[in-house]
């Protein structure tokens, strides 16, 4: 099982680190990327750039080409029915939940409104809610987690009468797990509710598909699936998007302004107030020609694969000194590998690992609520990726031993 | 010695498995300050009471990880019995320490005399600091250093709040 992306391709990972090889150990945070999409970045900003929607000239029309090109890219490869609607352009993964929360939300909760979240969403899909629901008095409630580290969906027909919204991980950053989604959303329009997914762990590592997927809204992040930085995506179903007013507000984003008041452009442009993130996208663009020419089935195998091989090696080696936080079968899981060894302080352990080249996590990961239920302040977190290999988890192993010597 | 034995060193992680002044005290008359890192989930409580001018006794309760902890605990045994004034001392010197670039340390020392712009900070007094010159190899690791001062952080609230010396 040698990794399925050739660690070539990414220039980063030939960086050394206190003079080792860098084991990089920290995609669910945020990955690397490839040579293509460094390329095509820059061959954007030498050969294209110009800003869009705007110029009527060849390198104008030719960024329109290639950002819209990229909409299209994007809504293909998470299966969107209409994407030269439904896909819209955010910054970030919590960016496009704010917009659905301050948009969607404010049109259509009322006070005693309720939302059914998790306790192992990220806070990315937890505070839009909670301000949201302190401005409206909306009630929010909370799907629970069981002793296999999955969501507690025993009471959720009980908990979804009243419900509007859903908004759920479709993976958790912390345990891995993969909820049931479609089965949740099935649910949640039997009883009257939408469904937004918090799709920036899912879209990266797993096929994704809108439509079996069932949520009515999906937001994720470009840089973890090997894109750049400072661009998301918010899927939502173009009948919600045709009835939600705008979120920013600024050029791009109209049809006309008087002194008066305003009318709003048409989709997906009326939710991109001002110049976007273009060479991003074009960037993302790239990203998801080199996932689809790796395969995203093949992509998500490699991956159960090597979070198999981690939790055994990790389990033989540190026995009762390592508390694995997640489901232990691989198939229920991404390659999101949460940790407490011995009485090490998480902090610590990636400090030590650091010596070793080996790039992990340490703290809260964004999910105070989780935290709390696990009885934890923080997790070491390994998380894995197409580029990495069984070398990679054994250099993990081998540096934590070294805590050993440390802490002993 | 390696940057890692430089970090840990044995009196840390003394004071880390074996923290002095944990516990509570009763408030009033001690006053309680709360100090959090939110990015990495840290957390001291600190209960300080004050007589004559003198920080007569500190408790320290929290969790996290063991530069913030044994800082912590460091921090309870230099100051407890100590005069306001001596603890405000403390707190300007170890702060003075761990702002202090990690070249003005160990080998690189004659660089930072020559440096016109440090040599306030290189004249920080580690001898005055006593044990808690231990921790002076986290600055090495700067995004340690917040875990090592945040209960000094909350020590220097509590006697604003008091509103002592």
């Amino acid at each position: 099982m040698s990794s399925i992306a050739c660690k070539a391709d990414f220039p980063l990972l030939s960086q050394q680190v206190h003079g080792r090889r860098i084991v990089y150990l920290d995609s669910a945070s945020s990955s690397q990327r490839p040579q293509v999409v460094l390329d095509t970045m820059d061959d954007y900003y030498r050969t294209t750039h110009a800003n869009v929607h705007r110029g009527i000239y060849a390198i104008a029309e030719e960024a329109d080409r290639r950002y819209e090109g990229a909409r299209m890219a994007v809504g293909g490869f998470i299966g969107a029915p209409d994407p030269e609607h439904e896909v819209i352009f955010t910054k970030n993964t919590t960016e496009a939940i704010n917009l659905v929360s301050s948009s969607w939300g404010r049109c259509n909760l009322r006070a005693g409104d309720a939302v059914l979240l998790t306790d192992m969403d990220h806070h990315s899909n937890i505070v839009p809610w909670l301000t949201l629901a302190e401005e409206r008095s909306l009630e929010l409630r909370w799907l629970g987690i069981d002793e296999q580290y999955r969501l507690d969906l025993s009471e959720l027909d009980h908990q979804l009468d009243g419900v509007k919204l859903v908004a759920c991980t479709a993976m958790s950053n912390v345990l891995g797990t993969i909820p049931p989604f479609a089965q949740i959303a099935e649910r949640a329009h039997s009883a009257g509710a939408l469904v937004l997914a918090d799709a920036a762990q899912l879209v990266p590592h797993l096929p994704t598909d809108v439509g079996s997927l069932g949520c009515d809204f999906l937001a994720f992040s470009a840089h973890k699936m090997l894109g750049p930085t400072g661009i998301g995506v918010l899927w939502a179903r173009r009948a919600l998007l045709e009835e939600m007013p705008p979120f920013l507000g600024g050029g791009g984003m109209i049809r006309d302004v008087r002194h008066d008041g305003f009318s709003a452009n048409v989709l997906p442009w009326k939710f991109e107030a001002g110049t976007p993130p273009i060479a991003e996208a074009v960037g993302l663009g790239a990203a998801v020609g080199y996932l689809e020419s790796t395969g995203m089935e093949a992509v998500r195998k490699h991956e159960m694969n090597l979070t198999s091989y981690a939790l055994d090696t990790l389990s033989e080696r540190f026995g009762e000194n390592l508390r694995i936080f997640g489901p232990p079968d691989a198939e229920e899981r991404g390659g999101v590998i949460s940790f407490a060894y011995r009485d090490v302080h998480p902090h610590d352990m990636a400090q030590v690992l650091d010596q070793s080249g080996v790039c992990v996590r340490a703290g809260h990961h964004c999910t105070k609520p989780l935290m709390r239920h696990l009885g934890v302040s923080a997790t070491a977190r390994a998380s894995l990726y197409l580029y990495n290999d069984e070398s990679d988890v054994d250099a993990l192993a081998e540096a934590m031993a070294k805590a050993d010597t440390l802490f002993g | 010695m390696t940057g890692l034995e430089d970090l840990y060193r044995e009196i840390i992680l003394d004071h880390y498995r074996s923290p002095r002044n944990r516990g509570e005290l009763p408030v009033p008359p001690a006053h309680r300050v709360e100090g959090f890192n939110p990015l990495c989930g840290d957390e001291v409580v600190l209960y300080v009471e004050l007589d004559d001018g003198t920080l007569s006794d500190i408790r320290i309760t929290g969790q996290g990880c063991s530069i913030s902890q044994s800082s912590a605990s460091l921090m309870s045994a230099a100051v407890k019995g100590k005069s306001i004034s001596k603890v405000r001392g403390l707190i300007r010197t170890f702060k003075a320490m761990m702002s202090i670039h990690e070249t003005c340390l160990g080998e690189d020392s004659e660089g930072a005399s020559s440096n016109g712009a440090s040599s306030d900070k290189a004249a920080v007094d580690l001898e005055a600091l006593g044990e808690l010159a231990a921790l002076q190899g986290v600055v090495k690791f700067p995004v340690r250093i917040k875990c090592a001062t945040l209960s000094w952080n909350a020590l220097a609230q509590s006697l604003d709040e008091i509103g002592a010396g």
